[in-house]
């Protein structure tokens, strides 16, 4: 039934409008270079990081050169070699663990805005409790308890932020819920299931699109501050790694400004792209459900970004 | 009518909701009564208009009928069977045969779905053709008899590409795709123009032709049923105060509420042109009933005993049923 729904007409529109917001393109454009970035890193960086290299003092926190554009670190290797490599530490991260709380966000919101009554109640009063406990402790308790490794923190990550996105699913299922199209599918004799893949999910999605890329940021964030920390995986460098490295080995001392201005700067980078990509799909997904009152509000995204922030 | 099996039977049907207690001392609990003790019988082939003005209650009888709102008090009977408590699978079975076109076109079709998959999706949601071909062909058909022709210019648009009254017979296309037994149209036209009022109206009456079709016709406007429907009832207050014959409700009306609706109808047949009544007050809200006969408070010839007694539902002439103390 679906099939012809997403046709290639709608993805050609849906273009032609995402091309009209600028802050959306500069997502883009940002969100591209990252990708990029992280699929080509052994095109693009110089030096393998995992190589081991023979390292004399000099080469610690050796400013940079024509040898080493970004200069080096701690133990002697390639700043920019770690920064290009780190984004895709980052971006695996991202994109798992936003995929893990978009999923558990959008199935108890869904379940919860749809139902209604107590499966409504248990799972709202279990969200109500989760978004209370504040996120980075806890994360930072569970990976200090569990072994340090990149899935545990994919899974962490992704399973302590599924808060807003539940929130937010459910009040645009409510809201579709009362539709008079539902009603319409409920008198052909539609059951729930049928009902929620059809109209409820479509008219949802594009909320849940826009959501994930905002999660997406979050996680980066969260990995960041978590191996910031101390408590990453070791054998996977990301730029939150880079940084603790730098801080705890002695950058600052060093005078060392490159091993910690190009892991922010990327963190920031990878932040404000998804934000803004996020913020230039919701002005093409909004118009686009041509609802009068009930599409993906700005006020929705806005309280996306707080739990960002 | 004949004396064949209804194919749809009301007894004392009754939807309350519930209201939302607005002060603290207030201890009773307070309902909206939408729907109050209402008993009719729909029989195959039949159109029967329903008639009342805006809040009486119309749509809530429609939606309790289909079981979309769960009725509180009384019994649905479809086709002799009692319907009044299914759910489930069975329920989604007799929806099958019960259709209705909602009273907003623009808000009854989901705007992410093309009208083809609209339309389809009956048949997908009932798993009657599993065939793709089949499936499209049977849509093609339900659209043209909607007079959407041809059905290939429409298929694949968004309900959003296309009119009001375009919409409406997507409505009613997929209503019919199921070849129901009964059509319930919820005001279908009271949103359009009224240029295209008189097409759809032609429409429905032209499907009760050809099909066979019962249909339960809701309108605020007796004059749009005056030329088809073989029966009315007149509903005021979450209750039916009339029903009789089309002409006899017409010609010889016997409630002064129905009265005061046919004074102020623009009728060109001078046959039926009355004095005009103009009701007094606005309509009592559904939630503090008045008491005695409900219409007691506009009704230009009410009596004094009209405040305590409820006027029973009596056949006034044959076939001719009225709920009024003085007829
Ligand atoms: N879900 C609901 N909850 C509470 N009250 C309701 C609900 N649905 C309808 N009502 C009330 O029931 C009464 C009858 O409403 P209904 O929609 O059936 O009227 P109607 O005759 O169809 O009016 P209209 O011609 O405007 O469509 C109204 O007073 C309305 O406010
Ligand atoms: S019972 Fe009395 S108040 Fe009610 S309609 Fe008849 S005359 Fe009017
Ligand atoms: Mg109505």
């Amino acid at each position: 039934m679906s099939d012809t729904a997403v046709s290639t007409t709608s993805i050609r529109g849906f273009w032609r409008s995402f091309r009209r917001s600028r802050m959306g393109l500069i997502g883009l454009f940002m969100f591209l270079v990252v990708v990029l970035m992280a699929v080509f890193a052994p095109a693009i960086a110089p030096y393998d990081p995992k190589e081991v290299v023979r390292v004399t003092i000099d080469d610690i926190y050796a400013a940079p050169s024509a040898e080493h554009w970004l200069g080096t670190d701690d133990a002697g290797r390639d700043v920019l070699s770690n920064f290009i490599y780190g984004s895709r530490v980052s971006l695996i991260v991202g994109f798992f663990a936003s995929f893990i709380s978009i999923f558990i966000g959008s199935f108890v919101g869904i379940v919860a805005g749809f139902y209604g009554g107590r499966a409504e109640n248990i799972l709202m009063r279990f969200t109500d409790i989760m978004l209370v406990i504040p996120d980075l402790p806890l994360a930072v308790v569970i990976v200090a308890l569990t072994k340090p490794s990149l899935w545990n923190i994919i899974f962490v990550i992704g399973a302590l932020g599924w808060t807003g996105s539940a929130r937010l699913v459910r009040s645009q299922t409510l809201a579709v819920k009362q539709r008079k199209f539902v009603l319409r599918a409920r008198s052909i004799g539609a059951g729930n299931m049928h009902i929620i893949r059809y109209h409820i999910l479509p008219m949802v999605l594009p909320l849940i699109v826009v959501n994930t890329v905002l999660v997406i940021s979050l996680a980066i964030l969260n990995e960041s501050t978590l191996s910031f920390l101390g408590l990453s995986d070791p054998t996977a460098l990301s730029w939150g790694q880079m940084l603790n490295f730098a801080f705890t080995r002695g950058a600052m001392s060093a005078r060392a400004w490159w091993a910690l201005v190009m892991p922010g700067l990327g963190i920031v980078w990878a932040v404000l792209a998804c934000t803004l990509l996020g913020q230039g799909l919701e002005q093409v997904l909004n118009p686009r459900l041509e609802t009068h009152h009930l599409a993906v509000g700005v006020q929705m995204v806005d309280r996306g970004a707080e739990v960002q922030a | 009518m004949s004396e064949q099996q209804p194919i749809i039977e009301l007894k004392n049907l009754r939807k309350l909701f519930p209201v939302n207690k607005t002060s603290l001392w207030e201890q009773e609990e307070k309902f909206v009564h939408a729907v109050d003790d209402v008993s009719f019988v729909l029989h195959p082939g039949e159109v029967l208009a329903l008639v009342g003005e805006s809040g009486c209650g119309k749509s809530t009888l429609a939606l309790t009928l289909m079981n979309l709102e769960t009725p509180t008090e009384g019994q649905i009977f479809f086709e002799g069977r009692d319907v009044t408590h299914l759910s489930g699978k069975p329920l989604q079975e007799m929806r099958r045969h019960i259709q209705m076109v909602f009273q907003d076109p623009y808000e009854s079709l989901n705007p992410t779905m093309t009208i083809g998959d609209i339309v389809a999706e009956p048949l997908v949601v009932h798993r009657l053709e599993p065939n793709k071909q089949a499936r499209q062909d049977r849509v093609v058909r339900a659209l043209e008899d909607a007079g959407l022709k041809p059905a290939s210019n429409f298929m694949h648009r968004y309900p959003h590409e296309l009119s009001g009254g375009q919409r409406q017979r997507v409505v009613i296309a997929g209503a019919l795709v199921l070849e129901p037994k009964v059509l319930l149209a919820d005001e279908p036209v009271s949103m359009l123009d009224v240029s295209i009022r008189a097409e759809i109206l032609n429409l429905l009456a032209s499907l009760r032709e050809t099909r066979g079709i019962s249909v339960l016709f809701i309108t605020h406007d007796l004059g749009t049923v005056a030329y088809f429907a073989d029966r009315i009832a007149v509903m005021y207050l979450g209750r039916i105060v009339e029903m009789g014959g089309t002409l006899s409700v017409l010609e010889r009306p016997l409630h002064p509420y129905t009265k005061a609706l046919l004074s102020v109808m623009p009728v060109p047949n001078p046959r039926l042109r009355r004095e005009r009544i103009i009701l007094q007050g606005e309509t009592p809200n559904p939630i503090d009933l008045p008491s005695g006969c409900r219409f007691h408070p506009r009704c230009p010839i009410a009596q004094p005993h009209c405040q305590q007694t409820d006027p029973a539902w009596r056949e006034i002439e044959p076939a001719h049923w009225a709920a009024c103390l003085e007829v």
